[in-house]
């Protein structure tokens, strides 16, 4: 700074730039307030709608059947030994109940949609509970047994588009040679044929567009030949009349068939399935899919199915059953049971997160037994003890190269070393553990060794002055105030391989398995799952019914993380306090 | 000075730390029952030589140290001895108050614990609070001795410090700067604290207050640049060098 500039010109110069500086720091203030939010943001918003989809998965509509536990089916030897009653025919028992609520249905097609209402896997679980009490033999029993993951869905609103419609007006069903007429006499059913009528006619002007369409590809053609695309032009404007015509048929009646919105009419306690109205919407026909108590009623529902039953995979007699079952109190809804009770299993309904629960807490139990003492140990060798050497120095950058080595590679390693050469049970959490806790050791190993020398120096002079040896200075005064550091890091260690799925999947514990491992010394060695690979399998899934669950066990692991970091916070406090 | 009367006897002693020279030659006498205090610019070397009485510079990677050490006539620049041992005779006190982030009766406690100097936990209280008195620090925190020593003042805690020295019943203490961080008042109490320990410990401090060392110290030395310049009676040092450089040193020439 030169003499000749004055104090003034310094304190302007001065002044100009404090603004620049206030300016440039409400800049960083905004920009990291920004970070946060959106950070914030799209925490709630992913929690939010993993939530949300798991909703449906938290309830499950139960079927409470009551079933005749008749002794000839069940006990078929008739002493109600174990054995005997292995041999009872339960599959039996579940269709006469079914058969028993709707008595109507007759035809084997029907029948087999009938028992579709609920999975065939419920037959071992009502014999267990009968081997469990022989003294039900012989009597009625009433069985609780999930309703089927389509059907459950259905009621909850998730699986169908439909809009229901309560009618306020007199309807009289009136038989008609083999199908049934129902008579509205202030034209109910008008609203209905509007609607049908307006999606025929959507339809159709949608089939003009495409046949539009390739009309202008003819025009434009040229010399090449045309005549494919004119046979389809043709065939469509075709399907586009006969729409039309459909929708415009002016006298008679309106037919409705399984490729338009399936139409169902309840009243009375019964159901009618729809096929064909008046065009005065005075008058319908159908067939009764469930009897009802009387052949008239002064209000009635109008259920309209949009999507038609030659495009889904339930049928409108299930639709019907469900309905009429959830209305006499057999179909309730309650908490999921099985979602906490069950392990996996083919049928969502019946599948389950405990299994992946157990499989995950006695993994992380094992890669914590293993690699927590390691890795510390390791460290304080490393810290401590070691010689400066190019030994140690490898040792080192090793460490930190397997910190960034991919997770699948530990996989690998452990399929090569830990199945095939030491013969470890393939997909047991001991396995799954070990290879874990080779994925952790890096971690807690660099973690431990930073809360180490984050250590004041002063700490340790002050207990080598006083005749401390190194070891005792270690233990006493070194690694207690490197503990917080410690658990924080082994902590994210351990709950980045708890949420591991790649590792697992080369050593078997991407399989199906239907049982629950005990939470024992036993479980560690029975075949198990993981939560993220259960929620890997069931997004994999063909059934609509898994993807809430999926959404179920991602919360499950959620929480388990959750506690488990609080359970470090928890601890670290009771450390730092002691100090 | 006469040999007997000398508890810790220094002969050629040279420090290396890596390549670098840290300190050349140096041989010096430390009396028992007295206050020695070093003295000199920094980077002088005193504080080097000052651990090299309790061999704390084992712990730095890459220091030697070369030469003769002797307290009561046995060697301790051995590598065969266990350096545990000679910390225990010989305790340190360091320029920053550094308990331990326990409890004041824990701190002072810690010493005689892991030494097992006491039978009992009666005989442990007693070690303890006779260590406070003696630091002067027992009627402030007589009846607070679980609080964490963290919690006390700079001065306090920087006499908890001497106290844990004194607890494990060392022969000498050395003082490494010992009143830098702590304000007049303070300094005053250590002082007089210091000069009540003389009576019973050989005592070296290294300061860089030439008041200090007039004030507590009945022999001086002063280093320069790895050399020991000089060493002798206080009075003399402070009145009477013989060397030019120990008086542009006192005078405040340069350092």
């Amino acid at each position: 700074m030169t003499e000749s500039v004055s104090k003034p010109a310094i304190k302007a110069a001065v002044e100009a730039r404090l603004a620049k500086r206030y300016r440039s720091e409400a800049r960083f203030r905004s920009l990291g307030l920004a970070a946060i939010f959106s950070a914030v943001a799209i925490l709630v918003i992913l929690l939010g709608s993993i939530g949300m989809q798991s909703l449906p998965a938290y309830t499950a509509n139960e079927i409470f059947l009551e079933v005749d536990l008749d002794r000839d089916l069940v006990d078929p030897q008739g002493d109600g030994s174990e054995v005997s009653l292995r041999e009872g025919s339960y599959a039996r028992v579940l269709q006469n109940a079914m058969r028993e609520q709707f008595p109507e249905v007759r035809a084997r097609r029907d029948l087999r949609q009938l028992f579709q209402l609920y999975t065939a896997l419920n037959a071992p679980r009502l014999m267990d509970e009968v081997i469990e009490d022989p003294s039900l033999v012989g009597t009625r029993y009433r069985f609780r047994m999930p309703l089927s993951d389509d059907m459950d869905l259905y009621l909850k609103g998730e699986l169908l588009d439909q809009s229901e419609t309560r009618m306020n007006t007199a309807l009289r069903a009136e038989e008609e040679g083999r199908s049934i007429a129902l008579v509205s006499d202030n034209a109910g059913f008008a609203t209905l044929l509007e609607n049908q009528r307006a999606a025929l006619r959507n339809e159709a002007v949608a089939l003009g567009a495409s046949a539009d369409e390739l009309d202008l590809r003819v025009q434009a053609a040229g010399d090449e030949d045309v005549s494919a695309l004119v046979d389809r032009i043709a065939n469509l404007r075709e399907r586009q009349q006969g729409l039309l015509d459909w929708a415009d048929a002016e006298d008679g009646v309106f037919r409705l068939d399984d490729t338009l919105p399936s139409v169902i009419v309840e009243m009375a306690g019964g159901a009618y399935k729809l096929d064909g109205v008046s065009v005065d919407g005075t008058r319908a026909t159908g067939r009764a899919v469930v009897q009802p108590e009387s052949q008239s009623a002064d209000s009635w529902n109008l259920l309209v199915v949009d999507v038609p039953e030659s495009r889904r995979r339930s049928s409108d007699n299930q639709l019907v059953w469900s309905r009429v079952l959830r209305d006499r109190g057999v179909i309730e809804e309650h908490t999921n049971r099985y979602l906490f009770g069950n392990a996996d299993s083919r049928e969502p309904e019946l599948a389950g997160v405990r299994g992946a629960l157990h499989g995950s807490i006695l993994t992380i139990l094992i890669a914590l037994i293993l690699s927590v003492p390691v890795g510390v140990f390791a460290a304080i060798y490393l810290e401590e003890f070691a010689p400066k050497n190019p030994v140690t120095d490898l040792i080192e950058v090793n460490i930190n190269n397997l910190a960034a080595v991919p997770s699948i590679v530990f996989g690998m390693l452990g399929l090569a070393v830990f199945i095939n050469v030491f013969g470890l049970p393939r997909s047991s959490p001991v396995l799954g553990g070990l290879v874990l806790s080779l994925m952790t050791l890096p971690t807690i190993i660099i973690a431990t060794r930073a809360a180490m020398k984050a250590v004041p120096p002063s700490i340790r002079d002050a207990a080598l002055g006083i005749g401390a040896s190194q070891t005792q200075t270690v233990f006493h005064h070194v690694l207690p105030l490197a503990a917080p550091g410690i658990l924080t890091g082994s902590i994210i260690g351990l709950s980045r391989a708890l949420g591991e799925t790649a590792p697992l999947l080369m050593i078997g514990m991407v399989a199906f398995i239907a049982e629950t491992p005990s939470l024992d010394i036993e479980g560690m060695t029975q075949p198990a799952t993981v939560l993220p690979v259960q929620v890997f399998l069931w997004y994999d899934g063909a059934e609509r019914a898994f993807e809430p669950r999926a959404a179920a066990a991602i919360m499950v692991l959620l929480g388990l993380m959750i506690s488990f970091n609080a359970l470090a916070i928890y601890l670290r406090h009771k450390f730092e306090r002691r100090w | 000075m006469s040999e007997t009367n000398s508890k810790v006897e220094v002969r050629d002693v040279d420090v290396f730390y890596g390549d670098k020279q840290a300190l050349n030659s140096v041989s010096i006498d430390i009396p028992k029952n007295s206050v020695t205090a070093f003295i000199g610019p920094s980077g002088c070397g005193k504080s080097t030589f000052l651990r090299c009485l309790n061999r704390m510079n084992d712990t730095i990677e890459g220091a030697r140290v070369e030469g003769s050490i002797k307290i009561d006539g046995e060697e301790i620049n051995d590598k065969h001895l266990d350096p545990v041992i000679l910390r225990a005779r010989v305790g340190m006190v360091f320029q920053k108050p550094n308990p331990f982030p326990k409890s004041i009766y824990d701190n002072v406690a810690y010493g005689p614990r892991i030494h097992g100097l006491a039978q009992s936990s009666d005989e442990l209280d007693d070690i303890v609070e006779q260590s406070l008195r003696k630091a002067g620090l027992w009627e402030e925190v007589s009846d607070r001795l679980s609080h964490p020593g963290t919690s006390l003042s700079g001065g306090q805690q920087q006499r908890l410090v001497i106290a844990r020295a004194i607890a494990v019943n060392p022969e000498v203490i050395l003082m490494d700067e010992p009143c830098s961080a702590l304000d007049p008042i303070a300094t005053a109490r250590i002082e007089g604290l210091i000069d009540e320990l003389r009576e019973n410990y050989c005592i070296v401090i290294v300061t860089h207050s030439m008041q200090q060392a007039a004030r507590v110290s009945q022999q001086t030395a002063f280093f320069h640049l790895g050399d020991l310049v000089e060493h002798g009676p206080t009075e003399t040092i402070f009145t009477n060098p013989r060397e030019q450089k120990t008086q542009d040193y006192i005078m405040g020439r340069f350092g």
